[in-house]
């Protein structure tokens, strides 16, 4: 069955619960109201053992499928629990993509010195796993100069401490937000897939943690929850995104999504803000005046593995 | 319906007891089920953590077990083909036992892939009209249906013919010849599918041959035909069940055949990687001869090819295939060959090195070779009991009491 992307009216207002309007009839999948029929029908015959709010909870909903009150519903009861479990006031956003919108990324790889400061910046904003297992979204390649490009000479485990080393440069590789995304094509309950403004997304409440985009990631940009992850409340980010940096529980997949708790409210992903060196170039590639468009007009950007036809909105250059 | 309530009584009887051997196999079967539940609970507590397999390495000794059954399974067909449609009689007597293996075969495939799930209590969502299965363009999706469909499909024949047998009546032709017609496109959908699920990752190399989907076919004509040979030479000893000579020969032969077709795409394989010598080369080197001090495969590669080669000369030659001792190792080296071949020998050089040129030396955690021990247990448990209650059937001995014609569940 071909799924469409939700269709989003409303702006991004950061109200605490800006559910996107996404009524069953606009949607009007027959087969995906005959699953909800099947469900309620399911739901009523189990209401006589186990209530049906634990039902519905048990069988699970799709993002796509929430009507604005459900989902509406599962964030109050979402930010409750973080709030309790973490001593915050936790916010869970769900602004949606805007129209006219389609972010870009650059990457001045003639600038990157590889200090992996973008890396620790991404795990604190998108409060990634700390420890057992450590979750990075950005990996940071160190490469020969000779060699140019070439993964075989790759290396992700180099001292960041005394950086740039001679003879080497720095390839940092995360997300590339393809425009044909392998990783949304295989997977087999659709929990992961491209919103209108370029951002690929995963429902973290959906994903059976089957690891099918793993395996169809050319860039080795998903990342498992092999166990439950280590978040210590005093570095948890409590500003989320209900797509992006809400926590996420043990066996399912998650990585880069622009930040999209920050870009979708006007903001810069934590990376780029990070950098010291300003090789990070965003913004949204449907405006001439953005950066990211200044940098595809007065540089000459390159996409990682092109003949692959991912079609990256993440774009590489060498400015000097 | 009080002959059905009968059946599954005297099913379960039969089941349930039996000699000292019986129940010695049985009793060491459970004890593997038990370990293996042992491993999934620490799994299912600690996570995927549990297991080797990391970011790097996200499928391996669990999915390449899945491989290979699949094709276990899809082999079944090998048998139908000739014993149904050709009405080939020496053959038709030991189909339903290569159903029966199918069934068996399934349910360790589905239960692999359940236990290589991050989130197993969502397995609903794969569901169709419960979940959101991601049709036409996820593969996964496609396989959980096939297989499904697959193991109804053989349920219902097994089922149906051993009750008939049961009954004293033949069974109905109108029913199980279009069933089993089906099942024979139907076990070549499952591994094709199985194939395509690997094959339509451009990001793998190894993988994205189209060479791997009739690979997968000629491996599987090799690997299920072996578990069977051996299984028809105990289950005549056991059970006096009348399996001729001439058929286990014949299926001998033909997967002398089959090797010979898996060995020539292999070599067609190897032929193009080494010859061009792109960068996708790289994998196959990691499989056959390692990269740097990175060698965990390379002894199981040879291995497995010097299995194949020797199997293949066995059941090639005439004398050696009806010779019963090279017959059984010749069933052992092919079991072997390709258990490597298209367990860990197609899962991790596909993705060693990863995407990123990251090479990660994945071997199996004790908590994945426990899992996989209990599931194989399970796989025999299902196959002891299902051959328990069919042989007396097809024997003549396990019968209604009100059933008056003589047999002919066969």
């Amino acid at each position: 069955m071909k799924r469409e992307l939700p269709v989003v009216n409303e702006r991004g207002a950061a109200a605490p619960c800006p559910a996107p309007e996404m009524d069953a009839a606009r949607r009007g999948r027959s087969a995906a109201s005959r699953r909800l029929f099947l469900r309620s029908a399911i739901g009523g015959v189990a209401a006589a053992s186990l209530t049906a709010c634990r039902v519905e909870e048990l069988l699970g909903r799709n993002y796509r499928e929430l009507s604005k009150d459900e989902l509406g519903a599962i964030i109050a009861r979402l930010e409750k629990k973080h709030t309790e479990r973490y001593g915050k006031q936790v916010r869970i956003g769900n602004e949606p993509p805007q129209p006219g919108v389609d972010f870009g990324y650059g990457l001045d790889l003639s600038r990157c010195i590889g200090c992996r400061r973008c890396v620790y910046a991404c795990v604190k904003e998108n409060n990634q796993s700390r420890s057992h297992p450590q979750i990075h979204w950005i990996k940071v390649l160190e490469m020969d100069k000779q060699h140019g490009v070439n993964l075989t000479h790759a290396n992700a485990y180099y001292e960041a401490d005394e950086v740039p080393r001679p003879g080497h440069f720095y390839m940092p590789v995360q997300c590339h937000q393809c425009r044909h995304p392998p990783c949304t094509k295989v997977c087999p309950v659709g929990a992961t897939w491209k919103e209108p403004d370029g951002i690929v997304v995963i429902d973290y409440d959906w994903c059976i943690g089957c690891r099918c985009c793993m395996s169809a990631c050319p860039y080795g940009a998903r990342r498992f929850n092999w166990a439950e992850p280590s978040l210590p409340a005093d570095e948890m980010n409590p500003d989320m995104h209900y797509l992006g940096n809400r926590p996420r529980p043990k066996g399912v997949v998650e990585k880069c999504t622009f930040c999209i708790q920050r870009v979708r409210n006007g903001r810069y992903p934590a990376c780029v803000e990070i950098c010291p060196v300003g090789a990070r170039k965003f913004g949204n590639l449907l405006d001439p005046t953005s950066e990211i468009r200044q940098v595809m007009e007065t540089k000459r950007v390159f996409v990682f593995k092109e003949e692959l036809g991912t079609e990256p909105q993440f774009y590489y250059f060498y400015a000097t | 319906m009080a002959g059905i309530l009968e059946f599954v009584k005297g099913s379960l009887r039969l089941i349930t007891r039996g000699g000292p051997a019986y129940k010695a196999w049985v009793g060491a079967l459970l004890v593997g089920v038990v370990i293996g539940l042992f491993g999934y609970a620490k799994q299912f507590e600690a996570g995927l953590i549990a297991t080797n397999m990391r970011d790097q390495v996200t499928w391996a000794f669990y999915i390449g077990n899945f491989t290979f059954l699949v094709g276990v399974a899809a082999a079944a067909v090998l048998l139908v083909i000739p014993a149904y449609v050709y009405q080939w009689k020496p053959i038709k007597e030991v189909v339903i036992l290569g159903e029966l293996l199918a069934i068996s075969a399934i349910v360790m495939c589905l239960l692999f892939v359940l236990v290589d799930m991050g989130r197993p209590d969502r397995l609903h969502h794969i569901v169709p009209l419960i979940g959101a299965p991601h049709w036409p363009s996820s593969l996964l999706a496609w396989d959980a249906l096939v297989l499904n469909i697959y193991l109804a499909i053989n349920l219902l024949v097994v089922v149906h013919i051993l009750y008939s047998g049961y009954r004293g009546k033949h069974y109905n032709n109108r029913f199980v010849i279009p069933l089993v017609l089906l099942s024979i496109p139907m076990a070549v959908g499952i591994h094709t599918v199985t194939a395509f699920l690997y094959n339509g990752m451009a990001a793998r190399p190894y993988w994205n041959a189209s060479i791997l989907a009739p690979r997968f076919l000629a491996s599987a004509f090799c690997s299920g035909p072996a578990v069977l040979l051996i299984l028809f030479q105990v289950l005549r000893k056991a059970t006096g069940l009348e399996i001729k000579d001439e058929a286990i020969w014949k299926v001998a032969e033909l997967m002398a055949y089959a090797m010979f077709f898996n060995l020539f795409l292999l070599g067609a394989e190897l032929f193009k990687e080494f010859y061009s010598a792109t960068e996708h080369l790289l994998f196959t080197r990691y499989y056959w001869f390692g990269i740097g001090e990175h060698r965990a495969l390379v002894p199981y590669a040879w291995a497995s090819l010097a299995a194949s080669l020797a199997a293949f000369l066995l059941f090639l030659i005439p004398k050696t295939r009806q010779h019963w001792v090279t017959l059984n190792l010749g069933c052992l080296l092919i079991w072997a060959g390709v258990y490597v071949e298209k367990g860990i020998g197609l899962v991790l050089p596909g993705m060693t090195p990863d995407t990123l040129g990251e090479i990660y030396d994945y071997t199996p955690s004790l908590v994945e070779w426990m899992v996989a021990m209990g599931v194989f247990c399970v796989g025999f448990l299902v196959f002891t009991a299902l051959v328990r209650v069919a042989v007396p059937i097809m024997s003549g001995q396990f019968r209604h009491p009100g059933a008056t014609l003589p047999a002919d569940a066969h």
